[in-house]
């Protein structure tokens, strides 16, 4: 062990550190702030107390915009799923005319037309159409904006099952409805359920698309009332609003946790690389 | 046996269209339909409230112009630059790689425990995330202020763009800490370890060994990044773009525009150059993950 060699470990040592405390120190808040007596912007340790929680609950619009999150998750993320895997089956199994055009323009437009860049003519859309404040209309703009990517993910998972198993299975007289319900769905329900996660997680964060099209504060959901609490009265409501983010962020808290126990993120060569 | 390679599941081109439909059909409404649209309104006076709303004329080039010779505009074009580049070519790219780096031989725990952390930054949604920034950066005993000793110092108000990179490089982080962590495994062990017997210090391993293996990784990653950063809306929710447009990106300017004050056309016009930039991006990536395949 030279000096050298000891200081090179110090610094190592140090760098991670602070690595990790600059991840760490902005999550610690959301740990402590919820349940302190007197809750301010500053790190501390609390003064243990649960009438935050009390105070959230009964907030007038904080459960219901929890409901309508989930009502506009499940909406958008089945949406998303069950016609992103009909799509991708089929575009891994027939050779359809224009096929690998389409999934170039499929990618080209999962990047290019981001809910940023077309909020305007969505908005325009949507307020001609009358839709704006329904939950249903915003989840399926939610879902057209998750489609290619769910798309082609899915079909980059399809393409590497096997078609034997289709093909021993209409050998022994199946219907394709039947191949499909008890050959592809099995088989393929890791991919789906990659989906699954996926675009929950996105359409739960989601914040610009439901903030333009749900303007009614009964149709809010969690992403949207958030910014509401703030705005009200001019100051951020701390009673409210840090017991509020952490019953908002267990979902997908569960799911990461959820995810990494059975799967691990890591990227497996792929398309992403 | 070509026919089966056509359709080995025997579902048949017709039904395989009729599989396709609904998926197509939410695209072609919600995504398609929209950025052409855009090509329209933007010509256009539209407006949301007032006599231009109930008909709008076509104006023709008028909204390009007068964004051109707008101030607000060449500012928000010159803060998304900025923001892309600081937070995402060099902020996010630099950090992700460190981490990848550093992180290749620390214990398991350390190693799953930072990369934990990194990963729960990227996923929390939005408005949390803004708010947990709220209280690092904030006037009334926020962390960052009783950390380096200024307390009282409202961070987002006078130092608004650099307190976004630094946001926006704790969020998005992560993704380029996995797409490295995948690509660093890629590299031959042998050459790494050459270099360590010859006496190569760290940055001359990652310059000479590593960095020729990553190179289209490195590449993929900035456009990805790059991509993602400039259509960003989060910093809306941090500074709403203020103060006195001093952090007024152009995702910002664009729903200002459209939605404050109800110039539907004009804010067409320029969310025009977001579509466009993107594009340009997309178009680059695909032929750099072609020229792969």
């Amino acid at each position: 062990m030279t000096p050298g060699w000891v200081v090179r470990r110090i610094g190592f040592v140090v760098l991670i550190a602070v690595l990790m405390a600059f991840f760490a120190v902005p999550m610690l808040w959301l740990a402590s702030a919820p349940f302190d007596l007197r809750p301010g912007f500053g790190l501390r340790w609390p003064e243990w107390t649960l009438s935050n929680v009390r105070a959230t609950v009964e907030h007038p619009y904080a459960l219901r915009s929890l409901v309508n999150s989930v009502v506009l998750c499940v909406i958008a993320t089945a949406v998303t799923t069950s016609f992103a895997a009909l799509a991708a089956y089929s575009l891994s199994r027939v050779r359809i005319p224009g096929r690998d055009l389409l999934l170039y323009l499929l990618l080209l437009l999962s990047s290019v037309v981001t809910g940023t860049a077309a909020m305007v003519p969505i908005f325009v859309l949507m307020l001609q159409l009358g839709l704006i404040n329904s939950q249903f209309g915003a989840a399926l703009v939610i879902a057209g904006g998750m489609l290619p990517a769910a798309i082609f993910i899915l079909k980059d998972f399809m393409d590497s099952v096997p078609r034997s198993y289709e093909e021993s299975a209409r050998v022994f007289g199946a219907t394709p409805g039947q191949v499909l319900r008890h050959v592809v769905l099995p088989i393929s329900r890791p991919g789906i359920a990659t989906i699954l996660v996926w675009a929950f997680v996105n359409a739960w964060g989601n914040f610009l698309l439901p903030f333009l099209l749900l303007r009614d504060v009964d149709q809010q959901p969690a992403a949207v009332l958030m910014r509401t609490l703030q705005d009200e009265g001019g100051s951020a409501n701390l009673t409210v609003i840090p017991v509020f983010s952490l019953l908002y962020s267990i979902p997908v808290v569960l799911l990461y946790l959820l995810v990494s126990k059975r799967y691990g993120f890591r990227f497996h060569g792929g398309i992403k690389s | 046996m070509p026919s089966a390679e056509r359709d080995g599941a025997g579902i048949g081109t017709s039904r395989a269209i009729g599989f396709l439909a609904p998926a197509l059909l939410l695209i072609g409404v919600f995504l398609v339909f929209p950025a052409l649209w855009t090509l329209y309104i933007g010509i256009t006076d539209y407006q949301l409230t007032g006599p231009a709303a109930a008909n709008p004329r076509v104006v023709g080039a008028e909204n390009f112009l007068t964004a051109l010779a707008d101030p607000l505009f060449t500012n928000a074009v010159w803060l998304t630059a900025l923001f892309v580049l600081g937070s995402a070519v060099i902020g996010q790219n630099a950090l992700g790689f460190a981490l990848a780096w550093l992180l290749r031989r620390v214990r398991p725990w350390l190693r799953r425990t930072v990369e934990g952390l990194a990963l729960l930054a990227w996923i929390l949604p939005g408005t949390v995330v803004a708010y947990l920034w709220f209280a690092v950066l904030s006037r009334d005993g926020g962390t960052l202020g009783a950390l380096v000793g200024a307390p009282g110092t409202a961070w987002l108000v006078e130092y608004p763009m650099a307190s976004l990179i630094v946001f926006n490089i704790w969020r998005g982080t992560a993704f380029s800490m996995l797409l490295y962590t995948s690509a660093l495994a890629a590299v031959p062990p042998s050459q790494l370890e050459t270099a360590r017997l010859v006496g190569a210090n760290g940055r001359q391993t990652v310059r000479d060994v590593v960095f020729p293996h990553i190179r289209g990784h490195v590449l993929t990653n900035t456009l990805l990044i790059s991509l993602w950063t400039a259509n960003d809306f989060t910093p809306f929710l941090l500074t709403a773009g203020g103060p006195n447009h001093e952090s007024e990106i152009l995702p910002v300017l664009i729903y200002r525009e459209a939605l404050e004050s109800g110039q539907l056309g004009y804010a067409s016009a320029m969310s025009l150059l977001l579509l466009v930039g993107n594009l340009v991006v997309a178009l680059v990536y695909l032929r750099l993950l072609r020229r792969r395949a």
